[in-house]
């Protein structure tokens, strides 16, 4: 296990630490187009020394663009890698999200990073290995056909005379252009991945190893904090500063425009000066947000571009059916990691080097440079890992504030740590939105015809856009940079209208995308995106569709459904989920379904709830779940499990839990107790069927659970209950309202 | 003001000049370079700071150093590391019961305590010991096996000495 410890990317933040630079090798000038279609993010980096480096004692080390977020990405694709490479897993060493080191992949996110990272890899290293077994044919005299390769060392057919790959790499065996011409070793032959390999990372973080940002400890650093604003929109009156400056340990504090911070010797000094700080500032603000319960209605008043997302057959069509129609809605929702947003900044010579637990250490840069005026080339950003952040929280804003303050502090570094209300106010939420579905039913209980609307506030805001910033002390300062106009991620894989198209087989369809350009609220990518409220509305629409036919709600489904994996794992959920429990005393039974291929092209997910009801107090528990997965070939299937039973549980959390509270002026969850989230109590227990296809290509799985989740509580509602819950979320109040 | 505290943690006396209001989480992490106690919300509301006074989970974010003293302090670090881990540690490995890790540490001192009040907890009993330390990454049944796993094992280590 220590091996294992040491092989993650805390390497890249050591050897930064110390000060060391890599050179980078990318193919010069590539122009897209003309060059070869290469797979997954070999496409954009397409050099194979720029993905592996085979050491002189015969490890490899792979870069990867992508980064640990708790998902266990670096252990899946440190499987497949030493997979293709025939190396034991522990000679694989990870080098991740550098941007001084590894490949630029953008951002990790959306359930991606096995498809384009792991792909990438599979190929480099495939190639690899033949490079280094034709290299050994050559030295050896022997046809490459009778060589065979075991742990790394390449062997002749009577063992007689081997060479390991630490002989045979030198020189310039990698450095050239991929081919993707070696073909990966076929499911059958794959011995690494496919097996439940534990996280190269717990078990620093189950004894209190440096593993986080938050234990990063450069010699002479500081302590910094920032103030924010009181409310969105808000300008600063007055500040009287001279008594902050005089605090015990104060080194400096920052005003720039409406931009707040101050640096401190010891990290409660700071936290003093930034409670002073927040006291000595006088500020003006207005009330301009809309009223919190009537933020729906807002929304769909708001001006839209409204984009067709698809349409199928006539969708006017009716046959003089029956005609159902209804809207759902949810909330903004909170990341709200465990741990606040924290990130190191250090100058040295015009060079700025940035540790951060960004999703992605290049988009960041892009803004950073943007933002201090710098060149790209002269700021590198290193990740390093923080608390799970599910999406766009304020990892990426801190990195500038503690840019910002060592720059303050003449470059000294700097550690900026957010506190709890930091992160609640001002980290960009998953947008409100509102989606209503409309059918008719035909005589023969057939849908006719479909139509779904969305208004949405945009689902991805992310730094490292064409124009402006999405760095939040950007727009503070005196000289800002904006915010770009606000676009959304374009089908197929969605934004707001992720999962909108469903997957169903209707004749005739309309689904309709109202993406609202003014934002209220700060927004921007929450896990799974508007693929959470699709698919409520989707599947609660399918149940009260399958009810208003009086069919079963999964013949209902299977009625519409070809696709065989969708019903495979329809099937599956519902056949271990086994006899609906009677009721135990504890509440109205009721059992729900639902189902989703996430983003109509990763994991297939269906799940079946028990839930139980108590009509006096409105509470709604979720007993049990099953979840049938389908993500075709499977790197580790206890990774997958993790993320499914996280997945679950998060979105039961989401449901019945959680909605961001805001006044005319401001957020007003400012922590866990004006933001609960779910506790031990509450959990529902959770169990997963993983229809395991290893010749099937990888499909992702993090965000695909939480869609049919949520559906399937509010299906196992109705059946409690006979009435629908169609606003999230499911607080008692809400449950004591539609029981009424 | 500052001042000089002894402190004695994880079994070694350490002497510290800090203001006596200091929440005891800075200290550990920055003057003794703990990493096990984390800063989530210096609020008390998560667990994520919690560390063992007298074996009682105490939230160190919220904990001035005066108040600590002469009392013994064992932090994630004082149970064992990785190349000795406790057996609730070992056991975390063993249900890989955790995704980010940010709780992790709240989780196995909060069990610690429970395990040495009681060895044989029912999975309600976790629960409930437990109910006050936040997990976001929703790793929570993994956390509950791991705790009676470690039960278990550290039963059968009584009976079979
Ligand atoms: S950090 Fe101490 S309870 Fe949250
Ligand atoms: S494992 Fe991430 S918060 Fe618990």
């Amino acid at each position: 296990m220590t091996a294992g410890l040491l092989r993650l990317s805390r390497r890249a933040f050591g050897r930064a630490v110390a000060g060391l630079t890599v050179a980078f090798t990318l193919a010069p000038g590539l122009v897209f187009g003309q060059a070869k279609k290469l797979p997954g993010s070999l496409l954009n980096n397409r050099r194979l020394d720029g993905w592996l480096r085979v050491e002189p004692d015969g490890a490899v080390t792979v870069f990867t663009g992508k980064v640990e977020l708790g998902q266990g990405i670096l252990t899946a694709l440190s499987q497949i890698a030493a997979d293709e490479l025939d190396l034991p897993f522990e000679r694989v060493r990870m080098v991740s999200g550098s941007t001084a080191e590894t490949p630029d992949e953008g951002h990790t996110a959306g359930s991606q990073s096995i498809e384009y990272s792991g792909t990438a890899i599979r190929y480099a290293a495939a190639e690899a290995r033949r490079l280094l077994l034709e290299r050994a044919a050559e030295r050896l005299g022997q046809p490459i056909d009778s060589l065979v390769v075991e742990d790394g060392v390449v062997l002749t057919a009577d063992r007689s005379r081997h060479l390991g790959y630490g002989e045979l790499a030198g020189g310039d065996l990698l450095q050239r252009e991929a081919s993707a011409m070696v073909p990966p070793k076929p499911a059958v032959r794959r011995r690494i991945a496919g097996q439940p390999i534990p996280r190269l990372d717990l078990p620093a973080k189950f004894t209190g190893g440096a593993i986080y940002v938050q234990d990063l400890r450069l010699t002479g650093m500081l302590h910094g904090r920032v103030v924010h604003p009181p409310a969105y929109h808000a300008d600063l009156l007055s500040l009287d500063e001279s008594a902050v400056r005089r605090l015990p340990g104060v080194i400096a504090v920052v005003r720039d425009g409406r931009f707040l911070g101050v640096v401190a010797e010891r990290e409660e000094q700071a936290i003093a000066a930034r409670a002073a700080l927040q006291k000595a500032a006088r500020w003006s603000h207005q009330a301009s947000l809309p009223r919190s319960d009537r933020l729906h209605q807002e929304l769909m008043g708001m001006p839209a571009d409204t984009s067709q997302v698809n349409s199928k057959g006539d969708p006017t069509k009716s046959t003089g059916g029956r005609r159902l129609e209804a809207s759902y809605t949810r909330p903004c929702l909170a990341h709200a990691s465990i741990g606040p947003s924290c990130a190191v900044a250090r100058f040295g010579q015009d060079r700025l080097t940035v540790w951060s637990h960004t999703q992605g250490v290049f988009p960041l840069r892009r803004d950073l440079a943007r933002v201090l005026g710098m060149a790209e080339g002269a700021i590198t950003v290193i990740h390093g890992q923080g608390s799970g952040c599910y999406g766009h929280n304020g990892a990426d804003d801190v990195a500038l504030d503690a840019a910002l303050l060592s720059r303050a502090v003449d470059g000294r570094p700097v550690r900026v740590q957010w506190m709890r209300d930091d992160e609640f106010a001002w980290e960009p939420f998953g947008s409100a939105m509102v989606v209503r579905v409309a059918a008719e039913l035909g005589a023969d209980g057939g849908i006719v015809n479909w139509s779904h609307d969305i208004w949405s506030n945009t689902h991805s805001n992310r730094p490292g856009s064409n124009a402006g910033t999405n760095l939040l002390s950007g727009w503070h300062l005196s000289q800002p940079v904006p915010a770009g106009p606000p676009k959304d991620i374009p089908q197929p894989n969605g934004g707001g209208d992720r999962n909108s198209i469903p997957l169903y087989e209707f004749p005739n369809q309309l689904v309709r995308y109202h993406l609202v350009k003014e934002m209220p609220l700060r927004v921007s990518a929450l896990r799974a995106l508007g693929a959470y409220a699709n698919i409520f509305a989707i599947e609660s629409f399918m149940d009260e569709l399958a009810a208003a036919a009086g069919i079963d709600p999964l013949a209902f489904r299977l009625r519409h459904l070809k696709d065989e994996r969708a019903r495979a794992v329809l099937q599956a959920a519902v056949d271990r989920a086994g006899a609906a429990p009677p009721a135990a005393g504890d509440g109205l039974p009721g059992r729900g379904l639902a189902f989703a291929q996430y983003k109509n092209h990763a994991a297939y997910v269906a799940v079946v709830a028990d839930v139980a009801v108590n009509p006096k107090d409105g509470a709604l528990r979720v007993k049990r779940t099953v979840v049938a997965v389908d993500a075709g070939e499977v790197i580790n299937p206890d990774g997958l499990r993790n993320q499914i039973e996280g997945g679950v549980i998060q979105s039961t959390s989401w449901s019945l839990k959680e909605q961001v509270r805001f006044d005319r002026e401001g957020v007003t969850s400012r922590d866990w107790v004006s933001y609960p989230i779910l506790t031990f109590a509450e959990m529902p227990e959770v169990e997963v069927v993983v229809l395991d296809r290893p010749d099937q290509a990888p499909l992702g799985a993090g965000e695909a659970a939480q869609g049919p989740t949520v559906a399937a509580i509010a299906n196992a509602f109705a059946r409690a209950t006979g009435r629908r819950l169609r606003d999230l979320p499911f607080s008692p109040d809400r449950v004591r309202k539609v029981m009424a | 003001m500052s001042q000089t505290f002894r402190l004695s943690v994880n079994g070694a006396v350490r002497t510290v000049t800090a203001d006596g209001d200091t929440p005891l989480l800075y200290v550990l992490r920055n003057d003794l370079g703990l990493n096990g106690p984390r800063f989530g919300c210096g609020l008390g509301q998560c667990g994520a700071c919690s560390v063992l006074i007298g074996n009682v989970p105490v939230r160190s974010c919220s904990t001035p150093l005066s108040a600590v003293q002469d009392a013994a302090v064992v932090t994630l670090e004082g149970l064992g590391s990785i190349d000795k881990p406790h057996p609730l540690q070992t056991a975390f490995i063993a249900e890989q019961a955790a995704q980010c890790g940010y709780c992790s540490n709240g989780m196995i001192m909060t069990a610690k305590s429970l395990l040495d009040e009681n060895p044989h907890p029912k999975p309600e009993q976790v629960r409930q010991a437990l109910s006050g330390n936040l997990c976001r990454c929703g790793t929570h049944t993994r956390i509950v096996r791991a705790v009676l796993r470690a039960a278990d094992h550290l039963q059968s280590a009584k009976v079979t000495p």
